[in-house]
């Protein structure tokens, strides 16, 4: 069996989560705590993914990224990259359909959060660096957890925007989902059962433990 | 000494009022804030901590801490203020003791203010294993690890049961005693407030009055 297709989508779901980590903290903070009435328009437009097909994203994703126009061209101009079909393209690709899995995470965590004990890291002197690290990020970890968790999983089973952003490049774009659409094309039914039966081993723990932790955080919030 | 005047328009539901104060507490002295509640009382409080902002008027501490007319404004982490929260807001990942440290990492200090609200054999605890007097020393105990110049006590009792009160209230009074530092407390209790305060500013939905 070839297991390229494994560290590819590995590596795809590290760098989505990574990246996400970061990128969701200031989202899921102006989300939960802004009063104002726009931001729920731009929560709108991150939360699309959960409900588009991916053909669509996958299909601007495209137009954007071609070297014909906007950003492909850009980056192929200035830095002679090509953004299209290559594994960067996938991760910006899988971190766009993602996002709203991080979020979810995130948001919760935020949400169980007292107001107070922010305010009380204040007033004994703490800038927001500090207060975030030793107050905020310990009392949340919980929600950070299911975020990253979701976030990984999820990645593991992208298929549809990776297909039509990177092609299907063996061992740079060519992540599990899409190997097993090719064997069952192929009609290698080995094949396909072996790489399912991998998926679900990984995809099931994950799960496990993701309903577990939201036990536990309902539990703590009651 | 603390200087403030202090006024702001609130919103209680649907009606509108303002709160305006003034008062000027010596050195050392024990100011109480009277009220019914809706009256301002938390929020005055919060304008002197610094975690919100009056629309006019001034607060002096040691320092100019607010100023409308200069467009002064300091924010809370940098003002020289212990505020005691009316639940506590204790880091609940935090031991007693870690929660001192948090506020200054100095231990013998903390070692010491523990011994103040004798609660030095609990530092190891966290506070959810607190009860709700040792919760409100805890809070009491922290406020005071960085030396403020003014330490505001919000409702401190009032989450308390009727015996404790009293017992809670000899606390505050004991270690305003043996610390001297400038003391604000809110309750809606005159009661408390005249056995505990030298000095009653009365808040009724609008102008306060000093007595």
């Amino acid at each position: 069996m070839d297991w390229v297709p494994f560290w590819v989508s590995a590596q795809l779901g590290l760098w989505v989560t990574g990246i996400l980590l970061v990128v969701g903290f200031p989202l899921a903070w102006l989300f939960v705590f802004s009063r104002r009435r726009w931001v729920v328009w731009i929560e709108s437009v991150f939360s699309l993914p959960l409900v588009l097909a991916p053909t669509v994203m996958g299909f601007y994703l495209l137009l954007l990224l071609s070297p014909q126009n906007g950003l492909g061209r850009f980056f192929e101009e200035t830095f002679g990259v090509r953004l299209a079909f290559s594994f960067p393209a996938i991760v910006f690709a899988g971190c766009i359909s993602a996002l709203p899995s991080m979020l979810a995470g995130l948001k919760t965590g935020l949400l169980g959060l007292s107001p107070s004990l922010l305010e009380a890291s204040a007033t004994l002197g703490k800038g927001w660096f500090e207060t975030f690290f030793r107050v905020v990020l310990p009392q949340m970890k919980g929600g950070v957890l299911v975020g990253v968790i979701l976030t990984f999983a999820h990645s593991l089973g992208e298929f549809g925007v990776v297909l039509m952003i990177g092609g299907s490049l063996p061992g740079v774009t060519k992540v599990v989902s899409i190997a097993i659409y090719e064997r069952v094309e192929a009609l290698d039914f080995g094949a396909a059962h072996a790489y399912a039966l991998v998926l679900i081993g990984v995809a099931y723990p994950l799960v496990v433990a993701l309903n577990f932790l939201q036990r536990q955080e309902a539990r703590r919030a009651r | 000494m603390i200087r403030f005047q202090v006024k702001k328009t609130l919103r209680a539901g649907a009606s509108l009022f303002r709160l305006q104060a003034e008062a000027e507490v010596a050195k050392g002295g024990f100011l109480g804030v009277a009220g019914p509640s809706g009256s301002g009382k938390t929020t005055l409080l919060r304008c002197l901590a610094g975690l919100e902002r009056p629309e006019a008027g001034f607060i002096a501490g040691p320092e100019v801490w607010f100023d409308s007319a200069r467009g002064v404004f300091v924010p809370a982490r940098r003002r020289s203020v212990g505020l005691v929260f009316q639940d506590y807001a204790l880091f609940p990942h935090m031991t007693v003791l870690g929660n001192l440290l948090y506020a200054s990492n100095d231990r013998s200090r903390a070692m010491e203010y523990l011994d103040l609200v004798r609660l030095t054999e609990h530092a190891g605890h966290f506070p959810r294993e607190l009860s709700g007097g040792q919760r409100q020393r805890t809070a009491l105990a922290r406020a005071l690890m960085r030396s403020p110049d003014l330490l505001l006590l919000d409702e401190p009792l009032s989450a308390l049961e009727e015996d404790l009160r009293a017992a809670l209230g000899e606390e505050v009074k004991r270690v305003h005693q043996q610390t001297g530092v400038t003391i604000v407390m809110v309750s809606h209790s005159r009661a408390e407030l005249g056995r505990l305060t030298t000095q009653l500013l009365e808040l009724s939905g609008g102008a306060g009055q000093v007595y």
